[in-house]
């Protein structure tokens, strides 16, 4: 019962910024029951293209390595079924696979993440306890749990408009640095701030809540209604609430 | 900057300690190093973050007490060397016991949010071979929480991190190590790392089965590395095969199905619809574990309802080699389900509770199987997971038999003897990689500068690196790669012989002659038939320690099950480790040696009646 499918793949390099320099080649393999489309890509590998790049590494969701834009969508290969592939694919048509198309290019699947592992940097650690004894309840843990379910797979960055049009990168933190940032401003241990680099450096403003990065993240993180809308309340109680501006400007809060 | 093929510049970094390897081993090593002020290179195969460690699941065991007052470090030691059938260095299993608790909650004060108990505290959930509830989880995405923690306060701690680095080679003088090389697997540059001190944290060697829960990262650097270096290897028969992979559909054969669903109370049944584990209850846990159904049901139901337990556990819970190997036989004797492997069914329990528990299970059934858990039973079968086998080390300081070389994690040996339970490599991973990175800062704290690499051996390893793109019609190594693999499964597997394990040392030789003439083609930017090329070396070795010591070990142990030999022989392997290492004509010695004598003190924690003394 097992079918050919026919695979559309970007196969190229990035010029000195990044740009694409390259083509769309077609290659044709077997499909086996149940395969999705990382196995594809293997299998093109092990097939016809030796030095074809793609980045992968658990197969099972967990690691959020293997990120590509595939039929134009952005999504995990190795959580996207070939069965559901083939139902929205037209028929005669091949499956188009591309690199994220936010980020500059390494070459053909694989691009150049290192803005991330620089904005990781500048996130205020977890400030917590210098004993090691303390509690906190599950319903506290809950709130942050979602955001530490993330699995940096830049999907959510790759469709934010404010990066992916805007290229915004070096003014706004995006949707998985926000998720960061929530889960560490809410930590039940935490006793920094991070409301004023929340503002101004990592651009919160830029965000108009579309969201887009909600719809694509494959573990399911409300990213738009739990991480970015109760930082943007946090930034509003700290610069606008009349209160606190008065507070501020009598000396009594900094 | 463009590589051509036959480019060999390079370029020269120098750093008090490196850290070969980013999961959780490397990183606690990296922030203990940089916390005691050394310089740092933390060198890895993926992207921070995408290491192996991300892939655990059931959680991390540490006698914290938080479920059940009962426990203590002595009981985890207890239970480690119960488990890994004595053949474990006590000393590792003493102090991995006595110092889990503090790295546990140590990870919580850098931003970890394990699950609570109602109190407020870590919770804690049961597992193979532990008697108690141990393992400090979060859902059923532990490796997640411990990866990302260690990341995030290692990226503050000052130290340079390589991505996506392979090395090649280390570099050592008068037994002493002096550095290593490496090159980037993005655009294929040239990298000589000097070094007072060098950490393997390379972990596994997996990806040498056909079914396996690894990924391509698994090829077993670490271990050759240090072979190839003049280190001893040890233990290298003992490969634990996890019991519970997903077998179908075909692409996702090996995938990992946490022990957590059996410690939530997860039942496996045959064909036949019976809880067959409990014909496979070995004579030294008899007392330990119920032998009725309605015993182990009333286990589960004091662990749900958040009692402590009276009853025995359930026999699911018998440790990995044992379960493993009950599919194994359950399928032998045709009993087995319909794609070959044993049915697991948690779906007695509420939907709710199994989203909360084990969430990554419900998701990754239900898009790479389309089975819905929480309805369905489970299709689970061994693959192959972790090797207890590894470098050898001084408990203590974690250091190898080559002077300045670390090892911790699974490149390490020792802690595990012939079977890992689950849970406790996550603590190993904390416990041993603080203790290698302290030890290695304070070595290149005592010593004056790097040791001058010699450019002849330089020049070797560059050649040997930049090889395979000089050569034209060999095979794409992918094939090769597969063959191994294979051949690695039909042969050195599950339940072995020694007629199958030398055929399998015979077939290695075959393999590494077509390995030597792969040809990748491409350039050097990230090039996976290079990367792959390069990485058969190692999988050829690790693999050849693997046949070897089993070949060598006439005994059933463990992570090691000889069909000509199908018992344990306590009178002379119970108490022998292998012992790998290079000879001076190149070839692979084997020897055995034994660990020191257990202090009284220690041996009044195990069970008397295991230990089969003379005379006892």
């Amino acid at each position: 019962m097992s079918e050919d499918v026919t695979f559309r793949v970007f196969r190229g390099v990035g010029d000195a910024h990044g740009e694409a320099l390259g083509k769309m080649v077609d290659y044709t393999v077997e499909m086996d029951e149940g395969m999705v489309v990382l196995d594809v890509i293997h299998r093109i590998q092990a097939e016809h293209a030796p030095d074809l790049s793609c980045r992968w590494n658990c197969k099972a969701g967990k690691c959020g390595s293997c990120s590509a834009e595939v039929n134009g969508m952005p999504r995990l290969m190795c959580m996207t079924r070939m069965e559901d592939i083939m139902e929205e694919t037209p028929e005669g048509e091949p499956v188009t696979v591309k690199p994220m198309q936010a980020f500059p290019i390494t070459k053909d699947l694989v691009t150049d993440l290192s803005w991330a592992y620089e904005m990781n940097k500048k996130m205020v650690p977890v400030n917590g306890p210098e004993e090691l004894d303390w509690e906190f309840k599950q319903e506290e843990a809950d709130r942050i749990q979602e955001f530490r379910a993330c699995i940096e797979c830049m999907l959510c960055v790759n469709t934010c408009h404010v990066l992916r049009e805007h290229q915004k990168f070096d003014e706004f933190a995006g949707p998985r640095f926000f998720v960061r940032l929530a889960g560490l401003e809410m930590h039940p241990l935490d006793t920094e701030s991070r409301i004023p680099e929340i503002k101004e450096d990592f651009g919160l403003g830029y965000c108009n809540i579309t969201k887009c990065c909600t719809e694509v993240c494959p573990a399911g993180i409300n990213i738009t209604d739990n991480a970015i809308i109760p930082l943007k309340e946090r930034v509003v109680t700290e610069y606008y609430d009349p209160l606190a501006m008065i507070a501020r400007k009598l000396g009594l809060k900094q | 900057m463009r590589y051509d093929i036959s480019d060999e510049a390079y370029t020269t970094h120098e750093h008090d300690v490196v850290v070969i390897g980013a999961g959780g081993a490397g990183l606690r090593a990296a922030i203990a190093a940089s916390q005691e002020g050394a310089s740092v290179a933390l060198v890895c195969k993926s992207m921070l973050g995408k290491a192996h460690t991300v892939m655990a699941e059931g959680g991390a065991a540490a006698a914290l007490a938080n479920k059940d007052p009962r426990d203590n470090w002595k009981v985890h030691f207890r239970d480690t060397m119960k488990g890994g059938k004595y053949l474990n260095d006590w000393r590792m299993a003493v102090i991995h016991a006595q110092q889990a608790p503090d790295r546990i909650r140590e990870l919580e004060t850098w931003g970890a949010v394990f699950d609570r108990t109602p109190k407020g505290l870590t919770s804690q959930r049961n597992f193979g071979g532990h008697t108690y509830p141990r393992l400090a989880h979060i859902g059923d995405a532990t490796g997640l929480e411990l990866i990302r923690t260690l990341q995030e306060k290692g990226v503050h701690m000052g130290m340079d991190v390589f991505m996506e680095y392979t090395v090649r080679r280390l570099f050592t003088k008068d037994g002493e190590v002096t550095g290593c090389f490496a090159y980037d697997r993005n655009d294929g540059s040239l990298h000589l790392f000097k070094a007072k001190s060098i950490i393997l944290a390379t972990g596994g060697i997996t990806r040498c089965w056909a079914v396996c829960s690894g990924s391509w990262e698994y090829t077993g650097e670490g271990h050759a590395l240090a072979y190839w270096a003049g280190a001893e290897i040890g233990d290298m028969e003992f490969v634990q095969f996890h019991p519970t992979g997903m077998i179908w559909p075909p692409s996702v054969k090996g995938i990992l199905v946490t022990e957590g669903v059996r410690g939530e109370g997860g039942m496996l049944t045959n064909s036949e619809g019976k809880r067959f584990m409990f014909d496979y209850i070995p004579e030294m846990y008899a007392d330990e574990f119920a032998d009725t159904e309605k015993e182990a049901l009333e286990w589960v139901d004091e662990v749900i309802s958040g009692k402590l337990a009276t009853k025995r556990r359930p026999p699911e819970l018998l440790t990995r080699d044992v379960v493993a190997k009950a599919i194994n036989s359950e399928r032998d004797a045709g009993r087995a389900s319909e794609h070959g492997g044993a049915y697991l069914d948690i779906s007695w329990r509420t939907p709710e509770d199994i989203k909360k528990k084990l969430p990554g299970m419900y998701h990754q059934f239900k898009e790479l199987a389309a089975v819905d858990i929480t309805t369905t039973k489970m299709e689970v079968g061994p693959t192959a997971h972790y090797v207890m086998g590894g470098v050898k080390v001084n408990p203590e300081s974690q250091e190898s038999t080559i002077s300045g070389l670390y090892a911790a994690g699974e490149a390490a040996t020792g802690l595990h003897g012939a079977n890992r339970l689950g849970g406790n490599s996550l603590s190993d991973l904390i416990v041993f990689g603080k203790i290698a990175g302290e030890s290695a800062a304070s070595r290149a704290a005592a010593m004056n500068g790097f040791t001058e690499i010699p450019e002849d051996e330089i020049a070797d390893v560059i050649s040997e690196t930049l090889a395979p793109f000089a050569r034209e019609e060999g095979e794409n190594p992918a094939a090769v790669v597969e063959d191994l693999r294979e051949m690695m499964q039909e042969k050195v597997g599950i339940i072995r012989t020694g007629k199958l394990l030398q055929e399998a040392l015979k077939d290695l030789d075959l393999l590494e002659a077509r390995a030597e003439i792969t040809s990748p083609g491409g350039s050097r930017i990230y090039n996976p038939g290079w990367h792959q090329a390069l990485e058969l070396g190692a999988m050829i070795d690790v693999s050849r320690m693997c046949a070897l010591a089993a070949l060598e070990r006439e005994e059933s142990r463990g992570g090691h099950t000889r069909d000509d030999f199908p018992v344990p022989d306590h009178s002379h392997w119970g108490k022998v480790n292998s012992v790998i290492s290079l000879s001076e004509d190149g070839s692979m010695n084997i020897e055995h040696t034994t660990y020191p004598p257990i202090d009284e003190e220690f041996k009044a924690l195990l069970d008397a009646e295991d230990l089969h003394e003379e005379g006892a």
